[in-house]
């Protein structure tokens, strides 16, 4: 860790966007809420990138692990009804969703 | 100026494993809408994935067949977007660190072989399927709503990215077509074009000809056979290189192939530009490929298309008959009818256009058919002495793959042996002299042209029975 404490990258955060990217709609005080709570996380990333890791092998998961396999065969599924009767709507036996596509 | 094309094709082929790439649903298509869901492939909360190490296994056979390395360390990444036929809202897939790299395909075009890079191929899972409703077109961009069946979501799927090594839709045709033999012959997909279990998408741009940098590149989507395939890419050769020459820009863009109306249109899409926010999936741990798992996939490697062909080559097949051959699952036939004794030739003649005419008329393959190699060596044995008349061959061929037995018990129990018996004939020819002294005459003055005429009475009175070719020697002395 460098002595000087400001590690500080650019921070510019489209907050809306960001909350439009993970589907979560917020008010526009929750906006301003995160647009400062969202640049203190990203500094904190950016003294962690900041750190000498020269030699240390990168890490995709904290478990001493590899090779976790299952073997190639068919197990029991869920019934359907069961499953449809989350759905807000159903048809023909499937999920009903909203238009995907704007007008082309 | 003259432009060139580049062109790179990205490749989804699902795998057809018993049982889905994380939980132990069915892999099938023809089930009913809905029922090979479970909490995993929903993406219910507090499921866990657990990866099927069949589908690891195929997906290093694919890469073997590309020619590419086994990586020994790779990592699942979720995948970040929001799309209906999506449940979990991110889709588990490899990011940096895929499992087969740097590989290759060599592809015959019309300047001799050329070399295409495969970048990577890399482990995912598919999605549910929509069927978009309201509309008269079917098509998405017209849809009222749509509905969502999650019986394909968590199938297996690969995805082959390939270098931007094509210069020509038709090259980009033979890539993909390659391809596709290669994922038959190792057994891990059917690879229907048709169903969507084989789909691709391809990226194109134009540049001056004889540079080598690169232009705006534009993404193409839904082309679902090989000619719609080559049909957009000429399609937008044409576009693109008219925008350039007329001093316009090309828009870097995804753009759809409207089968119908012959064109790509531009798509427009809710979503704004993709941000995937790739990061590894903490629910998976990373893959670890030795050696010695490897070496054993590799042991069970089948012969691959481009093998067979030689092989093919090597039994006395020209290049093209070989490329057939190896192409329509009647490769296996060929081999055991060579060395059952069959002319390579005729053998593949047989299989090629007969025995191909014949289970796609009846809907079925070769393999499922009663014929053996031994059989196809005993027609054209039969065919070649003269026992058998092209067309009688034909029959007897039909009956045999129909299971009413053997080449010689077909011909024997239907009478369709042709008298090729010298001594059997000459009766019939000494009677057909003794009945045309007038053609009998002109014959012994050189008219060739009545020999012909003598034959048919020949064959007339054997009632067609008999081998014109011997007929005629016959006559003739
Ligand atoms: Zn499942």
């Amino acid at each position: 860790m460098p002595e000087d404490e400001s590690v500080s990258v650019p921070v510019d955060i489209d907050i809306a966007r960001v909350a439009r990217l993970a589907r979560i709609s917020l008010t526009g005080t929750e906006l301003g809420i995160y647009e400062a709570q969202l640049p203190v996380i990203i500094d904190h990333a950016a003294r962690v990138q900041a750190l000498d890791t020269a030699g240390i092998e990168p890490t995709s998961h904290p478990l001493p692990l590899a090779n976790v396999f299952r073997t190639d065969s068919v197990g029991d599924c869920l019934d359907r009804d069961e499953v449809l009767s989350q759905a807000p709507e159903t048809q023909d036996h499937q999920f009903v969703v909203p238009r995907i596509m704007d007008e082309a | 100026m003259t432009y060139e094309a580049v062109i790179g094709i990205e490749t989804h082929v699902e795998l057809s494993t018993s049982s889905k790439m994380f939980c132990a649903c069915p892999v099938d298509t023809d089930s009913e809408p809905n029922t090979n869901v479970c909490p995993v492939c929903l993406g219910l909360p507090g499921a866990l994935p657990v990866m099927n190490e069949k589908a690891v296994e195929w997906a290093m056979m694919i890469g073997h067949g590309l020619n590419c390395e086994i990586v020994g360390h790779s990592v699942m990444s979720r995948k970040n977007y929001f799309y209906p036929d999506m449940p979990k809202n991110y889709q588990i897939s490899q990011y940096d660190l895929p499992l087969c790299i740097n590989g290759h395909l060599d592809i015959e075009t019309d300047e001799g072989v050329r070399r295409v890079g495969v970048t990577r191929v890399h482990m995912e899972e598919d999605t549910g399927k929509s069927s978009h409703i309201g509309g008269d077109s079917g098509r998405i961009q017209d849809a009222l709503y749509s509905l969502i069946d999650f019986n394909r979501a968590g199938t297996p799927l690969m995805e082959i990215v390939s270098e931007p090594d094509m210069r020509t839709p038709a090259e980009a045709r033979a890539f993909v077509s390659e391809l596709r033999e290669i994922v038959l012959a190792l057994g891990v997909s059917d690879a229907k074009l048709e169903d969507g279990s084989m789909r691709f998408d391809g990226n194109i741009s134009m540049r001056p000809g004889g540079t080598e940098g690169f232009g705006v590149k534009v993404e193409i989507k839904n082309m679902n056979s090989m000619r719609s395939l080559q049909q957009a890419l000429e399609y937008e050769i044409e576009r693109q290189t008219e925008l350039l020459v007329d001093g316009h820009e090309v828009v870097q863009e995804t753009r759809h192939w409207n089968e119908g109306a012959g064109k790509t249109e531009s798509m427009r899409s809710k979503e704004e530009a993709f941000d995937y926010r790739y990061f590894p999936e903490p629910d998976l741990v990373p893959l670890a490929v030795d050696e010695a798992w490897d070496r054993r996939v590799l042991a069970e490697l089948p012969e691959l298309p481009s093998q067979a062909r030689s092989r093919f080559e090597d039994l006395g097949l020209d290049p093209e008959a070989a490329a057939l051959v190896a192409r329509g699952e009647t490769g296996p036939l060929f081999a055991a009818a060579v060395e059952a004794g069959a002319d390579p030739k005729s053998a593949a003649n047989w299989l090629t256009g007969e025995v191909m005419a014949w289970t796609r008329r009846n809907n079925t393959d070769p393999a499922a058919t009663p014929l053996t190699g031994k059989h196809i060596a005993q027609l054209s044995t039969m065919q070649g002495d003269g026992r058998l008349s092209a067309s009688a061959a034909k029959e007897v061929l039909g009956w045999v793959l129909a299971g009413e037995g053997s080449p010689e018990e077909v011909a024997e129990a239907r009478d369709l042996v042709q008298m090729s018996d010298a001594g059997e004939l000459q009766g019939i020819v000494d009677y057909v002299l003794a009945e045309n002294p007038e053609a009998v005459a002109k014959l012994a003055e050189g008219d060739e042209k009545v020999l012909g005429y003598l034959v048919g009475q020949v064959m007339k009175a054997s009632g067609g029975k008999a081998d014109p070719k011997l007929a005629r020697e016959l006559l003739a002395t």
